[in-house]
């Protein structure tokens, strides 16, 4: 059987040539890059290469560019550490509906421990408009954190702009990148955020390592305590081969970024188009132009996420469904309903993310199996039967 | 996540549709929840389901148990189907993932909900003509 990647905003493949330029950190240049002899050198130098080629993409200094073990990691640290390295400003958070689990769920830690959170609303696109912001936001607020992009619905958020509203209130910025780099030009300057997540294995790099941006003079406490790694900032023995491997990923991801974009959203454009053209009742979830070019996701009324899902991957064909069973929650996307979209159509939503290997004859043989899929599932269903009862 | 068996009963479920003649029907759930399951049953003069039919909104455990438990329920007796159990629809599915135990419950619900509708109104109407 065909077999059809589509959740590349889940993961993606470790590239070839970032896999050999990580081999030989496992195996000959093994030592800890904490060590003063000349294995632990070895590993030391390239760490301190990576950092210093990943801050040269970025455009900021070295000594900003924090290892993590992925794009979590990065994001409780920068609002843990904020919150209580910033609580004498004020304990009041501000965040959005639409954040990733990793912030939501730090966010309900610190509400826990007597922190005040607020969750900013998005339009009906799944944009965190500025004017938002403005309208909480107060003297108390230490941090604001939005994310750079939405990982289900794709929808690029106005950074920029929500960073100088919390500047003007004396707030730090945090912005959770995990979707963005790699897959749109980010400016970490223009921008203007103070501290910025994201993870390797979102750019063709290896799991289990991220990195926390941190601009100089910003000082988050710690949230790993251990040895004297990463200016002493973060514990534990650096993981040598992975932050090879995501200065490797990175250096190529933004070495292709112009070709890999216009590939990814044609593709992308030409699966939308061919899924409004072919099935009716279907809703393009989030924004048209806003968007990642990665990011298709559909509301299929009348149907339930899941059973699509697992109807697609009988076919070959990996996607994502936010929504119901498939994640193990019984919950509608708290995304999509932040959005306004109803809960039986959140329900029916499904998140298709392309990639630079994916070729039109793919999502060919994808818009023909999905066709068939959801009009076998709708002649299940009671509720289309009552819709099409409705309408005779 | 799913056995075989479940995977095999969603992707070529049987008695799926409408039952234009049926004397008993049955809905429960709701589009929130994300799970509705309908039923439909022509059941006989002897109290026997003659024929059974469902539409299922839901995953694929709402699909399979709907597929699974229609067909258990086939030719018996109104009796017999009030006794059929969630736990019997899965074991003969052969089990199913903790969190989708739920879905099983709904079979039974739709089947006891089209059960009870028949006999209140089909019967009264009868016993009324």
């Amino acid at each position: 059987m065909k077999r059809i990647y589509l959740d590349y905003s889940a993961t993606t493949p470790l590239s070839p040539s970032v896999l050999e330029a990580m081999t030989p950190y496992f195996t000959e240049h093994f030592g800890n890059a904490n060590s003063m002899h000349a294995f632990g050198q070895e590993g030391a130098y390239a760490v301190d290469s990576a950092r210093r080629k990943i801050a040269e993409l970025l455009g900021v200094k070295p000594t900003e560019i924090y290892f993590t073990s992925g794009g979590t990691e990065s994001d409780n640290w920068a609002l843990k550490g904020c919150a209580s390295a910033y609580s004498s400003k004020g304990k009041h958070i501000i965040t959005s509906k639409i954040e990733h689990a990793a912030i939501i769920s730090s966010c309900a830690q610190l509400e826990q421990e007597g922190y005040k959170v607020t969750y900013l609303p998005c339009d009906n696109n799944g944009i965190v408009r500025p004017e938002y912001l403005e309208e909480v936001i107060d003297d108390e607020t230490s941090i604001v954190s939005v994310m750079l992009a939405n990982n289900e619905i794709g929808t690029i958020q106005p950074i920029k702009e929500l960073c100088e509203i919390a500047h003007r209130h004396g707030a730090i910025f945090h912005t959770d990148a995990v979707q963005a780099i790699g897959s749109i030009p980010v400016d970490v300057n223009e921008l203007g955020v103070d501290l910025m997540s994201f993870s390797g294995h979102k750019f063709y790099g290896p799991k289990g390592i991220g990195v926390l941006y941190i601009k100089s003079g910003v000082k988050p406490d710690k949230l790993i305590a251990g040895g004297h790694q990463e200016r002493t900032r973060r514990g534990g023995t650096t993981n040598v081969p992975s932050v090879v491997g995501i200065s490797k990923a990175l250096e190529d991801a933004l070495a292709n970024l112009d070709k890999n974009y216009k590939h990814i959203k044609e593709l992308r454009d030409y699966f939308v188009a061919g899924v409004e053209k072919n099935i009716p009742h279907v809703v393009y979830n989030g924004d048209r132009e806003r968007r990642l070019p990665q990011n298709a996701n559909f509301a299929f009324e009348f149907i339930e996420g899941e059973s699509l899902l697992l109807t697609l991957d009988l076919n070959g064909i990996a996607c994502s469904s936010g929504s119901a069973c498939s994640s193990g929650s019984l919950e509608p996307s708290h995304v999509l309903l932040a959005t306004g979209l109803p809960v039986e159509k959140a329900h029916g939503s499904i998140r298709f993310s392309f990639g630079k290997d994916t070729t039109k004859e793919d999502v060919d043989y994808v818009l023909d199996s999905l066709i068939k899929a959801v009009s076998k599932l709708r002649n299940m269903s009671p509720l289309y039967a009552e819709f099409i009862g409705g309408k005779k | 996540m799913y056995n075989d068996r479940v995977v095999k009963e969603f992707s070529n479920p049987q008695n799926v549709g409408e039952l234009k003649d049926a004397n008993a029907v049955g809905t429960v759930g709701n589009a929130v929840c994300g799970d509705i399951m309908k039923i439909f049953m022509k059941i006989n003069e002897n109290d026997v389901i003659e024929d059974v039919s469902f539409q299922t909104f839901g995953c694929a455990a709402a699909i399979a148990t709907s597929s699974v438990a229609t067909t258990m329920i086939k030719g018996k007796t109104v009796e017999e189907a009030l006794k059929l159990t969630n736990k019997q629809v899965i074991d003969e599915l052969g089990g199913l993932p903790p969190q989708k135990l739920h879905c099983s419950v709904l079979a039974e619900e739709a089947i006891k909900e089209a059960i009870n509708n028949y006999l209140t109104e089909y019967k009264n109407k009868k016993n009324k003509v």
